[in-house]
């Protein structure tokens, strides 16, 4: 099926900003680096990867956190000096970026198809309710594609998630949060 | 920052970290106890976004303090007496409906004064606002549902959601005090002016409980201390258990 996907306009800026970073390859070399939480996803494919730069013979990393506790921050933080440090860049520094706050909307469009593969199904798959917040049903199934399914929970295995089960399939699963 | 503001702001981020500390620990007692597993998981889940927070406004206060501490010292390294948390944070965890109480006396208040905070003229604690708010959302709808339902459910389940909120009740008054410290900030556009919110925190609480068949109690009592580190006895019990492997191994890494 031909799709013509809109893309968001934060998404663009972010793309944009890696085209035309003068550090190109760090980029793709973070690529390497993923969310220990949901391993599918690179910390780019999330959109926690704000910026990268050179500074002299020192790189700084940018991230942002996608919820305030979110646990991984500083597996993410040890893997990103890890993944530098194996290619040859010693002098790490990570830095931690509070605003903007973190938007699902930052998602690439590659992470959201990987998502659904993975079984948890992405902020779009699921029409928010008057509040703005998760529905109590309807989020697409990833696994069997229906729409006759039920929230569960209000908070999933992690923050960014909510627990859902089909009505059809009967499996449960994850739906990642619009914030 | 003048030097006024900039000690202004530590004490106003030491205390933001500690209402964000001591209501995520509570909360986090609650992990494994929960009436269900789906149930158990969200809690779990709020007390996480609360330690994060808290870990935030810590980070802001020791970059601030900029004395070698770190946000561990602030948390793990203060005694009750040091801590300037609001007391309704630190009341015990109680049954399910007096937890949930609570959480939403709390979560209505951050969904009030948080807006506000993103306001600020300070950068880091806007930002940190930014975050809470959307999660806020969701932690009020969460506690919102569980108050009306346990309060109007079963002849049980009214009663100990009354009786929890007719205990709580006079601990939410200081939650609207302002002292020199918070007024100075508000004056300059960095603090939020919590005096300001107190008629509609009262208005939507009121609403939420009605419509749960409970009563609205008077203003009778009000119990206040928290902001000058006189707290109930509860706290001292809570940072025992918090802080004693941080304390017992002093600059343990791993």
């Amino acid at each position: 099926m031909n799709e013509i996907s809109l893309m968001p306009e934060e998404q663009y800026r972010r793309l944009q900003q890696r085209n035309a970073a003068e550090v190109k390859e760090l980029w793709d070399l973070l690529d390497q680096v993923k969310d220990p939480e949901v391993p599918v996803l690179s910390i780019w494919d999330l959109g926690i990867l704000r910026d990268v730069e050179r500074d002299g013979d020192r790189i700084v990393v940018t991230i942002t956190p996608t919820y305030s506790g979110c646990p991984a921050m500083n597996t993410i933080t040890d893997d990103v000096i890890a993944a530098l440090k194996t290619h040859g860049y010693d002098d790490v520094e990570v830095k931690t970026r509070l605003s903007p706050a973190w938007s699902s909307e930052w998602m690439s469009s590659s992470g959201r198809r990987k998502l659904r593969n993975y079984g948890v199904a992405p902020p779009e798959d699921a029409d928010l309710d008057e509040d703005g917040l998760t529905p109590d049903a309807h989020a697409l199934c990833p696994h069997c594609g229906s729409r006759n399914t039920r929230r569960i929970s209000e908070f999933g295995s992690t923050a960014c998630k909510a627990l859902f089960q089909c009505n059809d399939c009967n499996e449960p699963f994850d739906y990642f949060k619009k914030i | 920052m003048s030097d006024a503001i900039k000690a202004a702001t530590l004490e106003y981020a030491t205390r933001l970290g500690d209402d964000s500390v001591v209501l995520g620990h509570r909360i986090s007692e609650w992990v494994s106890y929960g009436p269900f597993l789906e149930e158990d998981i969200a809690y779990g889940n709020v007390a996480l976004d609360y330690i994060g927070r808290a870990r935030m406004f810590y980070t802001y206060a020791a970059e601030l303090a900029n004395d070698g501490r770190t946000e561990d010292d602030f948390a793990y390294m203060r005694s009750d007496r040091e801590y300037r948390n609001l007391l309704l944070m630190e009341m015990p965890k109680g049954d399910f409906a007096y937890s949930q109480v609570r959480q939403l006396f709390a979560d209505v208040y951050y969904s009030l004064v948080l807006p506000e905070l993103l306001k600020s003229k300070d950068e880091t604690l806007s930002a940190i606002a930014a975050k809470g708010i959307k999660e806020t959302k969701y932690h009020l709808r969460r506690s919102r549902d569980w108050v009306l339902r346990l309060g109007d459910g079963t002849e049980e389940s009214h009663k100990r959601t009354q009786k929890a909120v007719d205990a709580l009740w006079g601990y939410t008054h200081e939650l609207f005090d302002m002292d020199e410290t918070e007024q100075l900030l508000a004056d300059a556009g960095i603090g939020v002016d919590v005096s300001k919110l107190h008629s509609a925190w009262h208005k939507q609480v009121s609403d939420i409980l009605t419509e749960a068949t409970l009563n609205v109690p008077d203003d009778g009592w009000a119990v206040r201390g928290g902001r000058t580190g006189y707290h109930t006895e509860n706290l001292g019990h809570m940072l025992t258990e918090m802080q004693i492997v941080h304390r017992s191994h002093p600059g343990c890494q791993w």
